[in-house]
């Protein structure tokens, strides 16, 4: 039985079948988005160089769940200060400066430390987490370089039998090029 | 050597395109000529001046240092506030202006992140220079000793360390956070090897919908994150003398007083160095007169914050009583280091009053004389409060023995700078010096309406 290697499988998923546009103009790609949906298009990927409000508008995407990973990796970050503070100090108790013994004023300094560090590193954590599991999900899609520099890019996923009124859908709404990936 | 780009831009009149951008942000990775390696051989030549001294220190030991009773603190102290203050101004500008929605920030801020992580890795090397005993640096970690006994967590040299630590952290994933998309830009029009690394530190980046929608809270996140962060860090610097006996030291007022000099600071370091980057790398179209005008108004406000920080300082210590305190503000005006006092004054007090006339502000070499003259300044302020207020320290009087730093404290100073202009240097060549994507939201963006009209 051979096993299959789960890191190809994640980077590099099996090539999906579809139609590409390239967009030279910003709002042809909103109008082209909002008719897709219209068709009852869901699973398309918009390429963007720069990220625009009106792309946003138009695809209405669920707000993105990083912000847990910020909150709670924030609150863990609290917690772990408090602990390793109160903890270190109780375990072989020193008095300083005839403060108690777990003085909170001066802990709050690491507390708040701690906060910032746990919530950058689990931010961090989940943008590259939810970016890996949509780009496993999308496969392998077509992609063009210019999509980084100054054009925008639908590409939506459709067999060779379908992809006939996608392609004049796109076309229609200006695209500058159509082509299948 | 693979040339990124193939064709140079060149559009001399009308709005930038985001063609016009890419390109040339992406021609800064080319040739840049002889200037660049100029000042990277002498960079690099700082440095080796630095390390030859820091071995001598090994070898022989902190007696070559110019330490003595009672200045135990002097110019590596003076240098890591020195560094951890420039790197200040990078994190106001990349996360509380983007906070504060600037648009000016966008061609900017990337310069300014980058001398941010650098110098605070330079700041870094300070605390350990300074303990001697560079071989036992994990004492610093907080576990106990063999005894089982652990660190004290109200002594603000811990504070200190968790705040470097976590600073150096998070501004080291903002900068990086902040390079993918433009990494992606630039491999996209990258040839050679440059295209193969460039490929692997994108990570896989190609603005797609689903990228965009994670990558814009997070980076918001992360600017929410740093923007408190900043504050906090150089206060818990000051806290490092303010919570100290020492006169001249034990003021509430150090916090915001030295939260603003970091910040000035800082600014006047990005105006230094992009007066000469923007040069060589012929980027006077993207980073224009406008973007220094802002950044000498950011020198001039926290300019004046410090100003008006010395004035309370000197009426307090009058005013308050005490007569140490008084005793310590005039050895700083006219004992034994009268000359650094008033360096300090003139450079940091006095000078940014110029800044008030629009003709200096945008007139780029006088802003970088004027830079120049702020980062010699502050490095003088922090001499002043720390070496020079413990050499006038009125406790033990019979050990005015004075101080006088030696060669292996300049030797070892220099170094600082050569490895900071020397990291600096190898980025700006190496990597997306200014924002791709950023700077293309501050343009119109390309429409059909716009297309017909023309």
């Amino acid at each position: 039985m051979k096993l299959g290697n789960p890191l190809a499988a994640i980077f590099h998923p099996p090539p999906t079948p579809g139609v590409l546009a390239v967009f030279g103009h910003l709002d042809a790609a909103v109008d082209a988005i909002h008719q897709l949906k219209r068709d009852g298009h869901k699973d398309f990927t918009v390429y963007s160089p720069l990220p625009r409000h009106e792309l946003e508008d138009a695809l209405a995407q669920p707000v993105s769940p990083v912000r847990m990973y910020t909150l709670i990796g924030g609150i863990s970050g609290c917690a772990i200060g408090t602990w390793i503070t109160l903890y270190m100090s109780y375990d072989w108790p020193v008095q300083v400066g005839g403060k108690t013994i777990g003085s909170i004023p001066p802990y709050v300094v690491i507390m708040f430390e701690m906060t910032v560090l746990f919530g950058a590193l689990t931010t961090l954590l989940g943008i590259a987490f939810n970016v890996l599991l949509a780009t496993r999900h999308q496969g392998t899609i077509a992609y063009d370089p210019r999509f980084t520099n100054d054009k925008f890019g639908i590409f939506v996923p459709a067999s060779r039998a379908q992809a006939a009124p996608v392609e004049a859908l796109l076309k229609r709404c200006g695209a500058e090029e159509v082509r299948h990936g | 050597m693979a040339q990124p780009t193939t064709a140079p831009p060149e559009r001399a009149t009308g709005p930038l395109t985001y063609d016009y951008v890419t390109r040339a942000i992406a021609r800064t990775l080319g040739n840049p000529g002889r200037g660049y390696y100029v000042l990277l051989g002498s960079a690099v030549t700082l440095l080796g001046i630095g390390i030859v001294c820091l071995l001598f220190l090994l070898r022989y030991g902190m007696g070559m240092a110019g330490y003595s009773m009672p200045t135990y603190w002097a110019i590596y102290i003076t240098c890591f506030v020195f560094w951890v203050g420039i790197a200040h101004s990078g994190t106001l500008i990349s996360a509380i202006l983007y906070l504060f929605r600037s648009g000016w920030r966008t061609a900017v801020y990337r310069v300014a992140e980058v001398m941010t992580v650098f110098a605070v890795m330079t700041a870094g090397l300070f605390p350990l220079i300074h303990i001697g005993r560079q071989w036992f640096f994990y004492w610093l970690l907080p576990y106990p000793n063999e005894r089982g006994l652990w660190p004290n967590f109200k002594s603000p040299l811990i504070w200190d360390e968790f705040a470097v630590g976590t600073y150096f952290t998070v501004s080291a994933c903002f900068l990086i956070m902040g390079l993918i998309p433009d990494i992606a830009a630039v491999r996209d029009v990258a040839t050679g090897w440059r295209r193969k690394l460039y490929a692997i530190t994108s990570l896989g980046w190609r603005g797609t919908n689903e990228q965009w929608r994670h990558y814009r809270p997070a980076y918001l996140y992360l600017a929410a994150l740093a923007t408190p962060l900043v504050l906090s860090v150089h206060s818990v610097v000051s806290w490092d003398f303010a919570m100290a006996q020492v006169p001249a030291w034990h003021e509430t007022l150090f916090a915001p007083y030295f939260v603003a000099g970091a910040i000035y600071s800082g600014c006047a370091m990005v105006i230094t160095l992009l007066v000469p980057m923007r040069k060589l790398f012929q980027l006077e179209k993207i980073v224009t007169v406008h973007h220094f005008e802002n950044l000498s108004k950011l020198c001039l406000l926290t300019g004046m914050i410090v100003c008006y920080a010395y004035v309370i300082e000197n009426y307090v210590a009058w005013y308050g009583g005490p007569t140490p305190e008084r005793d310590a503000f005039w050895y700083r005006a006219f004992g034994r280091f009268w000359w650094a006092g008033w360096t300090m004054n003139i450079c940091n007090a006095f000078l940014p009053w110029l800044l008030w006339f629009k003709k200096v502000r945008t007139n780029i070499t006088a802003l970088f004389v004027i830079s120049i003259f702020v980062n010699v300044g502050m490095w003088m302020e922090r001499f002043v409060i720390i070496a020079v207020h413990l050499a006038g320290e009125p406790f033990e009087p019979y050990v005015r023995a004075g101080y006088n730093a030696t060669w292996a404290d300049w030797g070892i100073m220099a170094g600082s700078f050569g490895w900071f202009f020397m990291w600096f240097l190898l980025f700006v060549k190496n990597f997306p010096a200014v924002s791709v994507a950023e700077v293309k939201e501050e343009l119109p963006a390309p429409r059909r309406a716009a297309a017909r009209h023309a």
